[in-house]
């Protein structure tokens, strides 16, 4: 410690010069939401016209009315509020601080809602809020499982490319145990076994052969594609009623917190599946910088040598971690088929386990910022379904790129150079 | 990646026992301070041992011991050795008689698909499995050679999905829309592909060397991008003139690869053309580019080590955007192969699977270019006997990603293959001292 702060004594005498610069993003990026709005979307929409946004799912003690807004009224509100956060966050760049946390969702949010008025203005149709949120959490739910499973794994040095693998296996094995056992409860119980089945593989060839991780992650998604297709296509077409039944979990009203508005039916009116994901999310955010387990785990995945002089059995804990990792994300597998209530498909995960990857760099392998960056996901994926369906004059195919868009945005402006753990994908022997 | 723990650990006892005795004079420190070298003089150097344990020898065990094991998976699939397993205990000759037919029936027909046909009534007609395996190649051997580039410089590109697409679209459309006379055209519509990947993968290059963004979260979310892209193209009145399905209008004759076999030649029905040969080109342009050239140097040099790269006056970034367009520009050229050879027009799954195929290609010929080109070749032929198979058979053509899969796994892991087929190990082990202490293992396998 006493050696760490003799290079920084001499701050003390001049502390202007401690403070780091700040970047400019920050305001640029506000500006520049500023004046898509105001160039973009303002001339759109014409003086009288005005966007309804529905907020009841027609289940909650009290619904909300429709709220039916000016809509070129809205859009100037939203600008003006826009560019003063961008003039407020340049203002603290030359102060050289930092932008709070909370303008960053404010902003956001200002956007969003210029998108939605703009989308809605001078159209019957009104802008469904609670399907916009019940969605965007549905097509997060297996990007937060995925993140998770590669927050676990990749803190204790275990790079887990496979988690598109172990997310198919999961929605293969909840499918076919439920179909076959006939309960979605007994899907939740194979899914992440068949997810921990991937991860010991993982572990087996990148720990005990010292195989590139990345190598073995690559190949175990094309192993797993290969596998389910195959017996998707034999045993599971030939005997359909045995063996690919849809078996949906019920979903669990839990009675007070549902009946509040908007986000009542969105977050407890769902399948014990996503009353899973909280609970995991929280725990493991406690685990991973609360327990020893997670004092472990960090330490593995930092400074392994380190690790294994003070006792801490570096190869044990990555395996362990590495099945933990793979059983979490076939628990999220199971989403896509007892979770939603589908039969399995070919190739049904389609990507997500890679997004999830995405999720979890963009969180800085923190599990609460894997969750955000999965739930941005997940709502900027299902803005885009949503304004393509209500019709928005913007091409449906522009508006599905939308969540990869926000992603590169995200990657490149916000989070930048972000530093993965240091013994990441390296593998450790003793000597 | 030669040294492997778990082998030193089965041998390290009984090996260290052994010098303790052989080296008697220091038995003392021998005992306390290491084992020292382990190499055991009796089988290390003869010639079969070498044989044994050599690379080659072990790729092809791996891709034995991978057919067998699809070879299960067909025969647990199948029918009749299902119904076969039924009365297992009284009669297994029949489940392991079916089994055997069912794996040996679908492997046949793989081999007829990619190899030879010799159930066809004419020459020509027999090799054209081999011509039509080298088809497939195409695109696998470029996208994956340019992924291998991305390897050397240790960047991971995931992105050759999304730069064939483009470079498809850009090659596509030189194609059909514009009118250039005979090898002009072909020239700019090979290159228009080729700029398109490369602009494409710059982007990435662009992002990691400027802002630090993780490359292999932008290649994926480009990759997405790209899908969308081609097909909001395929629905403009340039790319779809008679709003008639997802096809845009043909690539002009001049624009297209010639056949590699002409006609006059020997009458034919290949597809094959002359994308094979750039294929081979750009193997060989690789080679001198990562083994002869300055830059490969460099870009070997930030693979291995960016750090000590920059502190020898490298520039991090712009090897990374070099890189990363050299990939692209290969991903580009795959893309031609497809649009003005294969397809000869665009639609939207021209790419198909290539580009992720390319990653286990890559892989696969560990991003070496020699070893590129004949993974891509033997993925192609893979490939190709897969719709043999497919259709001979019902074997689904999944079946081809488990064993190209565990091909590259298997191959990864040669101790391994080694354990199951009882070799010895190659190298001595390295000359390191180990701990005294025997220390339990730390791998729960």
């Amino acid at each position: 410690m006493s050696a760490a702060t003799v290079p920084h004594a001499r701050d003390v005498d001049a502390p202007t010069t401690a403070r780091p610069k700040v970047s400019v993003k920050t305001p640029v990026v506000y500006a520049l939401a500023a004046l898509v709005t105001l160039a973009l979307l303002l001339p759109g929409v014409g003086a009288d016209e005005s966007t309804t946004f529905q907020f009841s799912a027609g289940a909650e003690w009290f619904s909300l009315p429709n709220l039916t807004v000016p809509a070129l009224m809205t859009l100037v509100v939203l600008t003006v509020v826009m560019a003063a956060a961008a003039a407020w966050a340049f203002v603290l760049v030359r102060q050289r601080r930092h932008a709070p946390p909370w303008l960053h969702v404010v902003v956001g949010l200002a956007f969003v809602l210029a998108f939605l008025t703009y989308a809605g203005a001078g159209k019957t149709s009104v802008i469904p809020m609670v399907s916009l949120l019940a969605g965007a959490l549905a097509l997060s739910v297996p990007l937060v499982f995925g993140a998770l499973s590669g927050v676990i794994c990749e803190r204790s040095g275990i790079i887990n490319i496979a988690i598109e693998g172990q997310l198919l296996f999961g929605a293969f094995a909840a499918a076919v145990t439920a179909s076959a056992l006939g309960s979605g409860y007994w899907g939740l119980i194979a899914a992440p076994v068949a997810g921990a089945l991937v991860g010991a593989l993982l572990a087996w060839f990148a720990v005990s052969y010292q195989v590139n991780q990345i190598i073995v992650g690559v190949v175990l998604n094309t192993l797993i594609l290969g596998l389910t297709g195959f017996l998707f296509a034999t045993v599971l077409s030939d005997n359909k009623a045995l063996w690919n039944t849809r078996m949906p979990l019920p979903r669990l009203r839990i009675p007070v917190l549902a009946e509040i508005p908007v986000l009542g039916p969105v977050l407890f009116n769902q399948t014990v599946l996503i009353y899973l994901m909280y609970v995991i999310v929280v725990v493991l955010n406690v685990m991973l910088f609360r327990s020893r387990w997670g004092l472990r785990t960090r330490a593995v995945g930092e400074h392994p040598k380190a690790a294994d002089t003070v006792g801490i059995k570096v190869n044990v804990r990555r395996v362990w971690n590495t099945i933990l990792g793979g059983a979490v994300a076939g628990l999220g597998g199971a989403f896509f088929t007892v979770g939603s209530g589908l039969a399995f498909g070919r190739e049904m995960s389609a990507g997500t386990g890679f997004i999830a990857l995405a999720a979890m760099i963009l969180g800085k392998w923190n599990p609460y910022g894997a969750v955000a960056a999965a739930l941005l996901f997940g709502f900027s994926k299902n803005l885009g379904n949503v304004l393509s369906t209500i019709g928005s004059g913007v091409p449906s195919e522009l508006l599905l790129m939308l969540p990869y868009l926000i992603t590169i945005f995200a990657v490149a402006g916000f989070v930048g150079r972000v530093r993965p753990p240091a013994a990441e994908g390296i593998p450790y022997t003793k000597s | 990646m030669s040294d492997q723990p778990h082998a030193s650990s089965s041998h390290g006892s009984d090996a260290g026992s052994e010098q303790a005795v052989a080296a008697a004079p220091p038995a003392a420190v021998g005992t306390e301070g290491g084992h020292g070298p382990t190499r055991r003089d009796d089988d290390g150097g003869s010639v079969l041992h070498q044989i044994l344990s050599g690379s080659a020898l072990m790729s092809a065990l791996a891709i034995v011991l991978a057919l067998l094991l699809g070879g299960l998976l067909i025969a647990f699939a199948d029918e009749d050795t299902r119904a076969a397993s039924s009365y297992f205990f009284a009669r297994p000759t029949d489940t392991l008689a079916a089994a055997w037919d069912a794996m040996w029936q679908a492997y046949v027909a793989l081999f007829r698909g990619s190899v030879l046909d010799w159930q066809a009534d004419s020459v020509v007609g027999m090799v054209k499995p081999l011509t039509e395996s080298m088809v497939f190649s195409v695109p696998l051997i470029l996208a994956g050679l340019g992924i291998a580039v991305g390897f050397r410089a240790g960047l991971f590109n995931i992105g050759a999905q999304g730069q064939i697409i483009v470079g498809a679209i850009v090659a596509a459309w030189l194609g059909f829309a514009v009118d250039l006379p005979p090898v002009v055209h072909l020239l700019v519509a090979v290159l228009g592909g080729v700029v398109g990947g490369a602009v494409y993968a710059g982007i990435p290059g662009v992002l990691k060397a400027r802002f630090g963004a993780n490359e292999v979260i932008v290649t994926i979310m480009l990759n997405y991008i790209a899908v969308y892209l081609i097909s909001y193209m395929l629905k403009q009145p340039s790319f779809n003139p008679g709003r008639t399905g997802q096809r845009s209008p043909a690539v002009q004759p001049e624009a297209l690869y010639p056949a590699l076999v002409p006609d006059a030649l020997v009458e034919n029905d290949f597809r094959l053309h002359w994308g094979f040969v750039v294929a081979i080109l750009a193997t060989v342009f690789v080679w001198w580019l990562l083994e002869r050239s300055t830059t490969g140097f460099q870009i070997r040099a930030v693979g291995a080590n960016p750090a000590a790269a920059r502190t020898a006056g490298m520039s991090v970034g712009r090897i990374t955007i070099i890189t990363m367009v050299i990939a692209g520009a290969l991903a580009g050229l795959a893309a031609g192969g497809q649009v003005l050879g294969t397809e000869r027009s665009l639609t939207a799954g021209v790419a198909a699977s290539f580009g992720f195929d390319a990653i286990t290609v890559a892989l696969l010929g560990r991003s070496r270019p020699w070893g590129t080109f004949f993974a891509g070749l033997l993925f192609g032929a893979l490939k190709a006997g897969g719709f043999l198979m497919q259709s001979l058979t019902q074997t689904p053509i999944d079946i081809i990603l488990v064993v190209q899969s565990l091909i590259v796994l298997l191959i990864a892991a040669p101790p391994l293959v080694r354990s199951v087929f009882r070799l010895p190990a190659p190298t001595p082990r390295p000359r390191r001292p180990r701990p005294a202490r025997t220390t339990p293992k730390e791998v729960a396998a």
